[in-house]
């Protein structure tokens, strides 16, 4: 068009690099206007079949069919301006059409237009009717302003100052053309994605929750493992010499003998419930399923050897798994206390408001609890973080201690009493 | 002797049935629920009953709370609760009448069979069976007391002992001395632990109990 390339190697390759931006720019604006005429002639549809519904329903059809159209079209203006933008393909998925979504459309074009991905696209639809086809416009006026200097003028006194002034403008036009064809590329693939993606969430919380998840995870496998190691070494390796003993005193001929085999799997019969019972206190406390938080955390105090004072108003009762998680949260924190702080007193306060669980335990001992330091605390933190719950500390040296934390989450209707 | 079992499970159930019947005592009612336990409880007025803590219908400690209720409604009915763990907070709840009569063991002690009868009986007859397993947190709580700390070793051993339900008789058949030689011990710790004493072998096992439940003794804060 305007630009001729120039001889020489290294010339020759930047005007190839700048033919190709060019081309390319072009081609996109040029499927932009098309697909931008498609949108205005399926927003008329969708409008149409709109405007047709309350006449005995005569749009429903129309109207579905326009839907799936204006999806297909929005999902191939997605993928192009992915491109553009040079999203990487293997992360930049399509925007998750949820089940409930589908199941919206499928229930009739009504609710197919209360779901927010269709009204996304819809909205798309309006504005890229418009913008789809309007770069076409501009760069094609400014290559008729091109086309009109270059060879329309014909300057009356072809002086060198002239020549030169138009010479120039034509370099300018062009560059600004070229520049232009990219821009509006660009351009339109943003305006695409940005009303095409679904609202964005912040890049932070991703990470927090992806760490949050991992730890969750990393926990529960770890937890797993120690159950089953537990499980292993400790009441199933009974078990078998239980029977063991009681398959030889089967076989013994010296009663004095048989009744040594039977203490013995009798003794460890004992030794295996303690171990079962050790480890059941570690997954889920039994105290805790028959009293739930407020009785469970009353009973982990009582184990203190400083008094305690429980302060627990809750009217009623959290999920399970939040319960667990703040019992063994309190549960780390009073033992974290009786182990490292010297304390002569300690306090649990426990109250829920505005969808709010916070449990603060406190003791008047040493101070100095670090975030980083004990596993006590990173323990406590871990579990919270399932239920994206939060810890504060505050330990000054000298003490004294306070440990907060808190969860959202509701609260069941009161506990129905049995008496 | 008359007996009411609750159990839901019907292995454990048919197993104590069968062990008190071997041992002298007349089952008179043996219930799965809680609701079924205190109506058989304020019915027979058994001489004792023997109650699993965790029953139907809602799994958690309906077998408990009957029995307190059977108590509150019947003063000093013996009850000894069974129990795959042991929870201070239950112990408490179950000594605040202070009226005797009460147990509290570990499911597992029913595998000791001679020791297991003794409980109930002694439980029928107004007194206390505490499980070791209660004693030995109770104990390990107050670890930090001075008054503790200044018993013997001997001392403390017959504190546990006293702590579980045991009459002197009993303790001094442990130890193979004489029951005086354990009146003589258990005289010492009453006036090491500042309680008043007292003849009556049941009164001594409540004030032990209520000393190792009181809130313990803050020690001196490091200066």
């Amino acid at each position: 068009m305007g630009i001729r390339p120039a001889p020489g190697g290294r010339a020759g390759k930047a005007a190839i690099g700048v033919a190709a931006y060019a081309v390319n720019g072009m081609a996109g604006l040029a499927l932009n206007a098309v697909t931008g005429l498609a949108a205005l002639a399926l927003l008329g549809l969708v409008l149409a079949s709109v405007a047709l519904v309350p006449v005995a329903g005569l749009g429903r059809a129309p109207l579905g069919r326009g839907l799936v159209l204006v999806r297909r079209l929005a999902v191939f203006q997605r993928r192009w301006a992915g491109r553009v933008l040079g999203l990487d393909s293997a992360t930049d998925s399509d925007p998750g059409y949820s089940r409930e979504s589908g199941r919206r459309r499928r229930a009739g074009p009504e609710l197919a237009l209360r779901d927010p991905g269709t009204r996304r696209e819809l909205t798309w639809l309006a504005v890229h009717g418009v913008t789809g086809p309007a770069p076409v416009v501009a760069v094609w006026a400014m290559l008729s302003a091109l086309d009109y200097v270059f060879f329309g003028l014909r300057p009356m006194d072809p002086s060198r100052l002239t020549t030169f002034a138009l010479s120039m403008s034509i370099v300018a036009i062009a560059v600004v053309t070229l520049m232009a064809v990219s821009l509006f590329r660009t351009g339109q693939a943003r305006l695409a994605r940005l009303l095409l993606d679904p609202d964005p969430a912040p890049d932070a919380r991703i990470r927090e929750l992806a760490a949050s998840r991992a730890a969750v995870v990393d926990a529960s496998a770890a937890e797993l493992r120690r159950v089953e190691r537990d499980l292993h070494d400790g009441a199933q390796a009974k078990l078998i010499a239980i029977r063991m003993n009681l398959g030889l005193a089967r076989g013994c001929r010296d009663p004095g003998e048989m009744l040594q085999m039977i203490d013995e799997a009798r003794q460890v019969a004992g030794q295996a419930l303690t171990d079962l019972r050790d480890l059941v206190r570690g997954i889920h406390p039994p105290v805790l399923a028959d009293r739930g938080l407020a009785g469970a955390i009353e009973a982990a105090a009582l184990l203190c050897p400083m008094p305690v004072e429980v302060d627990i108003d809750l009217p009623g009762r959290l999920q399970p798994p939040v319960e667990s998680a703040v019992y063994f949260a309190a549960a780390e924190a009073l033992t974290n206390v009786t182990k490292h702080s010297g304390a002569s007193r300690a306090w649990v306060r426990l109250r829920h408001a505005a969808g709010v669980l916070r449990l603060t335990v406190g003791d008047d001992g040493c101070g100095g609890v670090q975030r980083a330091g004990g596993t006590g605390v990173r323990g406590i933190e871990n579990r919270l973080s399932a239920f994206d719950g939060s810890l504060t500390v505050s330990s000054p040296p000298g003490g004294p201690t306070e440990l907060t934390m808190e969860v959202t989450c509701a609260l069941s209707s009161p506990k129905i009493s049995h008496s | 002797m008359r007996v009411v079992i609750a159990e839901d499970l019907a292995l454990l159930r048919d197993g104590l049935v069968r062990l008190l019947s071997a041992n002298g005592f007349t089952v008179v009612e043996a219930v799965d629920n809680g609701p079924m336990l205190l109506r058989a409880l304020v019915r027979h007025r058994p001489d004792v009953s023997v109650v699993d803590v965790r029953l139907p219908p809602g799994f958690a400690d309906e077998g408990l709370r009957a029995a307190l209720e059977a108590r509150s409604r019947v003063p000093g009915l013996p009850v000894l609760i069974l129990s795959q763990y042991v929870e201070q907070l239950y112990a408490r709840e179950l000594l605040s009448d202070r009226s005797g009569g009460v147990g509290y063991l570990l499911k597992d002690r029913v595998g000791d069979v001679d020791t297991f009868v003794d409980a109930v009986r002694r439980v029928a007859g107004g007194g206390t069976a505490m499980d070791p397993e209660v004693v030995t947190q109770l104990l390990a709580r107050r670890s930090r007391d001075e008054p503790l700390a200044a018993l013997t070793p001997r001392e403390h051993e017959v504190l546990t002992l006293m702590a579980e339900g045991m009459s002197n008789l009993a303790i001094a058949a442990r130890f193979q001395v004489t029951d005086k030689a354990v009146g003589k011990h258990t005289n010492n710790i009453f006036a090491k632990l500042g309680l008043p004493p007292s003849d009556d072998h049941n009164r001594r096992v409540m004030a032990v109990l209520t000393y190792l439940q009181a809130t313990p003794v803050a020690p001196r804060s490091p200066m």
